[in-house]
């Protein structure tokens, strides 16, 4: 087992870490969380289309939610999803300085989509469009209402990660923390890239 | 992510092929006639799926990850592909 084990080069940012699978152990268990959020998203996705198949008089999503204004979001979640894997790739280079500018971007540019978020449930609950009213309203708010918390849930772990990178936690040669908050940013973009185009635009 | 040793991919191209089919989708969106609904459901998911496979190979590196994780990763796609069609299957088609 161990002479298998020592045939795997470590990975760069993973230096002193040896495994059979010659993937990290920390990204390997991000990956298997994220497919275990794949189907939790599946199923909440797969409700709303069939839900939607079998309700013949659903609103069309344009006349009660603001799309120029999700759309805005949509482009500042990708934003933040570049800034993130140009954070990996400028600390792989060794450049700490702009691994903190992007981690800062990042941050910032995940904050913003909530407040976003925010201002977005504000208006539409003001204009009467609950999880009560109807059963679009119900879908949609348990839907993006998961997504955003996910959203926050990666808020929260970028400041963390943030505040280590500030302290010099990260090096060219062990950056996992980075590389794994990176993974589970970029799924929540491509879980919102997936939601915007289901329940918005379509 | 990062995981073997490849040429880092030109992240910048990657953002603006996501930000420009955004606007082409909300554009598709916003043009088309909702009376077409076969066309705009095939076209807004076409392009969500090219978006998304964009993210994973790209920006998780997937494309340059190892195969055993590709195929982790697969088999859960497929496992909500089924669910997603045997939920829609129920209802498109005709009970006994």
């Amino acid at each position: 087992m161990e002479a298998i084990a020592l045939t795997h080069a470590p990975a760069p940012g993973h230096e002193e870490e040896y495994t059979t699978t010659g993937i990290p152990h920390d990204k390997m268990g991000m990956w298997v969380f994220l497919c275990s959020e794949v189907m939790f998203f599946t199923g909440l996705i797969g409700s709303y289309i069939v839900l939607r198949f079998a309700t013949p008089l659903w609103p069309q999503p344009s006349s009660v939610l603001n799309i120029p204004l999700t759309a805005v979001n949509t482009f500042i979640l990708i934003c933040s999803s570049v800034t993130m894997v140009q954070a990996l790739a400028a600390i792989s280079r060794g450049d700490a300085r702009k691994m903190k500018l992007f981690l800062c971007l990042t941050l910032l540019f995940g904050a913003t989509f909530l407040s976003i978020q925010g201002v977005e449930y504000w208006k539409l609950l003001h204009e009467g469009f609950n999880p009560h009213v109807s059963l679009f309203g119900s879908v949609f708010f348990t839907t993006t209402g998961f997504h955003g918390f996910h959203v926050f849930c990666g808020v929260v772990c970028m400041a963390f990660v943030t505040g280590k990178a500030f302290l010099g936690k990260y090096t060219q040669a062990r950056h996992q923390g980075i590389e794994t908050l990176g993974l589970y940013w970029h799924f929540v973009d491509l879980v919102w890239i997936v939601l915007f185009t289901i329940i918005y635009l379509i | 992510m990062a995981a073997g040793e490849h040429k880092t991919p030109n992240y910048m191209a990657i953002f603006w092929w996501l930000a420009g089919f955004t606007a082409v989708e909300v554009a598709y969106s916003s043009l088309l006639p909702h009376s077409q609904k076969a066309l705009l459901i095939l076209g807004l998911v076409g392009f969500a799926t090219i978006k998304a496979s964009l993210v994973a190979l790209y920006f998780m590196h997937l494309k340059f990850e190892r195969r055993s994780l590709g195929i982790i990763v697969g088999s859960t796609l497929i496992l909500g592909v089924i669910l997603v069609s045997v939920g829609m299957a129920e209802h498109l088609l005709p009970r006994p």
